[in-house]
């Protein structure tokens, strides 16, 4: 390395990464927040809408109970606080997908303050912190007409509002992301608690679960946060570390050419990569918030948070860590269990009498890619954890070699039945019977006496030809153990 | 307090309303008088004072998550100035929708 | 049979024994009502939608009820006329806007629900200022309803179409709605009974919303007990309304006649100083006169920051209507003009939808909650509502009920105050406190003042008080002996 290099790294300032992300959460509530609207979709546009989720004129919210209860179990879930009396203010702006002008939202008393939620990224775990959770409800859907099909250059744009009112909360995270690694890291957590709860579908594809990323850069060694911009529209995890890595690489170009970082809002763009400018912000908006006059305030009585923290489901990381030190899995085991939401058919089938490891393999390495494959949810592959105790079973006394369990587990994943039973239906069993092995092997003998030589001159690889005979003459159905062992009993010991 | 023609202007753009210039002056003039009075309430309640939002003095109103039947799309676009499609028919937007991010979706027909 | 004049000058309560007796038909009542709405309203300009077919409809399905001995409701057959501003389903409902001209609701609102329930005949839509904000019903961008009792002055307002509706004897009683005494005053300039109940008491939903912390529908009548029956029937628990209490109604009609015997009535120090007119403010001390010999206890109680209620108000309700009136952008329904993009179209659609006064209350109430200014207006206001309400909570601590004059003035002619928005809000200066407070009120007519034109006298009870509240004003009533029939010069000529 030249002298002159060298000063050049010296003299380049090394920027560090802030990140803090706002995830909005649909909840997957049978009505809307403040109506009695079905939240179910499919329907026609504007077919799950009425006076109140319209805003027309003298209509009144009365918010929905569960989702209150919803907010609260992610609270408690991420350890933040439940405040003892919050209030639902009027955040105002004009935007023809928001039917009153105003969104019902929190502001400086929101339900959940002051939570965490732990990260693992490359073995190294991390606590972020997670500054609140808020009640808010969603907007309707605009479509753009015109050649585009987008917002700029439409002609005129047509709004549904069956997807206006439809309760969301919003977790803002502390700016305590380092990485775009991170930041997916806690969002894939994130979804991984919800998912647990039962409170959304959280699909970043689909929208139920949508993610904002506000990343700035610093000097390393500084206290001091830099300019900010906010990053919308990354519709997956995979988009939202594009956009971030993207993003860094931008802000580090602008300001070792000694430009200045403008605080704006900026569109990930997918197909080129790349994230534009959507809003360049003046300033804070005056969205005039104050505290909604038609609605009250929420005071959860200590009994019910009680009750709810009582029936809080078993959340990921403890999943994980159990999955670890008490079943013995690989973390990378647990995590993909956790990630798929298999972890409990794994719990099934260890309570059926499987071997959790052997069990986790399958699940793992074909439950999951059999999903994947068919476009379905993990969770709704019709594989018990009976089935697998059974598959596993049926593998470890011999009956199925690992080959033929494949074969076996897709016929339970394409619903023939349980393993047993399509084992039976397909005469799939090895064959561990010696007299009728022994005519093949001494076939098998007879057809390859070089490699009978050879076995017998010491050369032990040499049998594998011997097996595989064996094995095609059986139509894989020989129990290849067994084969090897009476070669071995005609060549070796002979 | 005095409001400047600028100060209306930007209000009356928070608020939506198209004003021409005269009625910007009429209204800078009428704010000022208004406001001049509505200033007393300065003159009591300290800042430790807590503020009422609301008369009543309950809390926690909420129904149970039980849907309710909604209007046919023919109900709720029947007072609608323009539709198509069974949706609501608006001019182009310009800007982002600031708040809740919308999923942009092309349009179809 | 009675005769048509005699059926239109009745009380709900004299009607109700008529009906009960069979010695009419709600049909009879319901057309000798239209026939006079026919005749006078032209002049009145109390209506901006009569109902007559619905009306006579309803009115014959009650007759048939009645004589198959079937259920009807408590009012079943009293002409009633609606404000403008509750939503009735399928009939237009404007609040006396351009913006809302052509709009039918999809709904009823709480309170009509419950008022068909009890089958009192809706006869139509009131005229009312624009989204309720004004005194004097001249913001109504329909017409400029007239007072009965001198047709050159205004009724009062904003519910002043159903003032004058019922003042004129075009309707038996009426609803209003309160905001900052939008019931009482245009009852205390018309002759009239008008009540404002405990907030809460009176679904809002389907109230189309002004100040929504303020908002509430009530009673205009010419007695008392055709009030208290009002009341009664259009109050109770809405879950519509987050905001509707769920506490029983009081019972009214119980004690109404008891008297003022025993009961403890404040005279506002603050309510009786300068403003109000020499004839309102000897109306409204003879009527305190009345109340010891009636057997009354009178003290002098004080809230000391009363005074305050009304640049509080000026804040806190314009403040909520400039939120509560965002939605009215020509997306949905109602008015839209045309515009270049959405943001041009509804500036326009606003612009041209609204009349000047609503205008100015948008923009004073954008102003009062925009960054900055929030603390030193919406929030100061809320601090100066918190010092009232404690004002009250002690004033109550002594007092069962609390009286003082409804209105610093009577009636006051056409366009005399329309330049001045500052002097029209002045009309609130004695109605505003109980509705920041969400306390019952009531006004009812103390005698006439200048021009022999009505004054009102205002009786103010604590937070569910109303059984107390109609009870004094029943005995005052009583002893006062108004008339409610408008005379004079100038008057609306009597049936
Ligand atoms: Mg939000
Ligand atoms: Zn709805």
């Amino acid at each position: 390395m030249s002298v002159e290099s060298v000063n050049s790294v010296e003299q380049a300032t090394r920027y560090e990464t802030v990140i803090g992300l706002e995830v909005h959460v649909e909840l997957s509530t049978a009505t809307k927040m403040f109506c009695g609207c079905a939240t179910d979709f499919g329907g026609e546009p504007n077919s799950r809408t009425c006076p109140v989720c319209l805003g027309q004129p003298g209509s009144l919210p009365v918010p929905n109970r569960a989702a209150i209860e919803y907010a609260i179990r992610l609270g408690l879930a991420l350890g933040c606080e439940i405040a003892p009396a919050s209030q639902f203010h009027r955040k105002n702006y004009f935007y023809p997908d928001m039917p009153k002008n105003y969104q019902i939202s929190q502001y400086d008393v929101p339900i959940c303050l002051g939570g965490h939620l732990d990260i693992t990224v490359e073995g190294e775990t991390r606590r972020i912190g997670i500054t609140r959770v808020h009640m808010e409800e969603d907007t309707g859907k605009s479509l753009h007409v015109g050649e585009s099909g987008r917002i700029h250059g439409a002609d005129y744009s047509l709004v549904d509002y069956n997807r206006a009112g439809i309760p969301l909360l919003e977790v803002v995270s502390e700016p305590d992301l380092r990485s775009a690694e991170e930041a997916r890291a806690y969002l894939s957590e994130l979804r991984a608690v919800v998912l647990a709860l039962g409170i959304s579908d959280a699909k970043l594809e689909e929208g139920s679960m949508r993610c904002d990323a506000n990343v700035s850069l610093r000097p390393v060694g500084h206290t001091v946060f830099g300019t900010r911009a906010e990053i919308k529209n990354m519709n997956s995890l995979r988009s939202l570390g594009r956009a971030i890595t993207y993003e860094v690489e931008r802000q580090t170009d602008l300001l070792q050419a000694g430009e200045a970082i403008r605080q704006e809002t900026r569109h990930w763009d997918e197909d080129g990569g790349v994230t534009h400018t959507l809003r360049v912000k003046e300033g804070e908006e005056d969205y005039r918030y104050f505290p909604d006059p038609d609605l009250l305030p929420i005071e959860p009585a200590e009994e019910w948070i009680t009750s709810i923290r009582s029936t809080l489901p078993e959340l990921p990381a403890s999943i994980r860590e159990r999955l670890v030190e008490q079943r013995g899995l690989t973390p990378d085991q647990a995590v993909t269990l956790v990630e798929t939401g298999l972890h409990a058919r794994l719990d099934e089938a260890a309570e059926a009498g499987a071997a959790a490891d052997q069990a986790a393999k399958w699940l793992v390495n074909e439950v999951a890619g059999w999903a994947n494959e068919h476009g379905v949810e993990p969770t709704a592959a019709p594989l018990s954890g009976s089935h697998l105790a059974e598959l596993t079973a049926l593998v470890g006394d011999g009956t199925l070699s690992t080959k033929l369990a494949r074969q076996v587990l897709e016929a339970v994943l394409n619903g023939e039945g349980a393993p047993r039973a399509v084992v039976a239906e397909r005469g799939l069993e090895q064959v561990s019977d010696t007299g009728a092995l022994d005519a093949l092997v001494d076939q098998a003998i007879a057809e390859q006496p070089d490699a009978a030589e050879q076995v017998r001159a010491g050369n032990e690889k040499a049998i594998g030809a011997l097996v595989g005979a064996v094995m095609r003459a059986s139509r894989g159905q020989a129990n290849p153990q067994l084969v090897n062992e009476l070669l071995r009993e005609r060549l070796v010991s002979g | 307090m005095s409001l400047t023609p600028d100060d209306v202007r930007h209000v009356a753009q928070l608020a939506r309303l198209a004003l021409t210039d005269d009625q910007l002056d009429v209204m800078s003039e009428q704010l000022g008088a208004i406001l001049a009075y509505a200033e007393q309430v300065a003159e009591v309640a300290t800042a430790d004072v807590p503020a009422t939002g609301h008369p009543l003095r309950l809390a926690n109103v909420w129904r149970d998550d039980e849907p309710r039947p909604s209007l046919s799309p023919h109900e709720a676009l029947a007072p609608a100035p323009a539709a198509e499609n069974g949706r609501f028919r608006v001019p182009r937007i310009i800007g982002e929708q600031p708040g809740a991010r919308p999923r942009e979706e092309p349009a179809h027909g | 049979m009675a005769e048509d004049s005699a059926l239109a000058t009745s009380s709900a309560a004299d009607l109700l024994d008529l009906l009960d007796r069979g010695e009419t038909s709600a049909v009879e009542v319901t057309r000798a009502h239209l026939e006079r709405i026919t005749k006078t309203d032209e002049t009145l300009k109390a209506f901006l939608t009569v109902l007559e077919d619905d009306a006579l409809a309803h009115a014959a399905g009650i007759d048939q009820r009645r004589s198959a001995g079937e259920p009807v409701g408590p009012l079943a057959g009293v002409p009633l006329a609606l404000k403008d501003l509750l939503c009735t389903r399928g009939i237009p409902t404007t609040c006396g806007s351009r913006i809302l001209a052509d709009y039918r609701p999809p709904y009823d609102a709480g309170v009509v629900e419950r008022l068909r329930e009890a089958d009192a005949v809706v006869l139509g839509k009131t005229n009312m200022d624009e989204f309720a904000m004004g005194s004097s019903t001249e913001n109504s961008a329909f017409a400029a309803t007239r007072n009965p009792w001198d047709l050159q002055r205004v009724p009062g307002g904003s519910s002043g179409g159903s003032a004058a509706a019922v003042a004129g004897f075009q309707a038996t009683v009426a609803v209003g709605t309160d905001t900052g005494g939008s019931i009482r005053q245009p009852a205390a300039l018309c002759g009239l009974v008008g009540m404002k109940p405990t907030y809460g008491l009176a679904s809002r939903y389907g109230l189309i919303a002004f100040g929504s912390s303020l908002d509430q529908a009530g009673p205009i009548t010419r007695t008392v007990e055709d009030a208290a029956r009002l009341f009664q029937a259009m109050c109770g628990h809405d879950p519509r309304d987050s905001t509707s209490l769920t506490d029983p109604v009081p019972d009214v009609m119980t004690g109404l006649n008891r008297g003022m015997e025993g009961l403890r009535v404040g005279v506002v120090t603050e309510m009786m100083g300068e403003g109000m007119e020499p004839g309102v403010r000897a109306r409204v001390g003879e009527a305190i006169d009345r109340l010891e010999p009636l057997g009354a206890e009178v003290v002098e109680v004080s809230l000391p920051h009363v005074s305050y209620g009304l640049p509080a108000y000026y804040l806190i309700a314009p403040s909520e209507a400039s939120s509560n009136l965002s939605r009215y952008d020509g997306v949905r329904y109602g008015l839209r003009l045309d515009g270049g993009d959405t943001e041009q179209m509804m500036a326009a659609t606003r612009a041209e939808g609204f009349g000047p006064e609503v205008q100015r209350r948008i923009m004073i109430g954008t102003y009062a909650l925009s960054a900055g200014y929030y603390d030193a207006y919406y929030a100061q206001a809320q601090r100066v509502r918190t010092l009232i309400l404690r004002d009250f909570e002690e004033a109550f601590g002594r007092c069962d009920v609390l009286i003082g004059p409804t209105s610093p003035s009577v009636a006051f002619g056409l366009g005399e105050k329309t330049d001045d928005p500052l002097a029209m809000y002045l009309n609130d200066v004695y109605s505003v406190p109980a509705s920041l407070a969400g306390l019952p009120a009531l006004s009812l007519p103390a005698g006439l003042g200048e021009h022999d034109l009505p004054v009102g006298v205002q009786l103010i009870a604590g937070v569910l008080g109303e059984a107390v509240l109609f009870r004094a004003a029943r005995a005052l009533e009583a002893e006062l002996a108004f008339d409610a029939t408008p005379r004079g010069a100038h008057a609306l000529d009597a049936p």
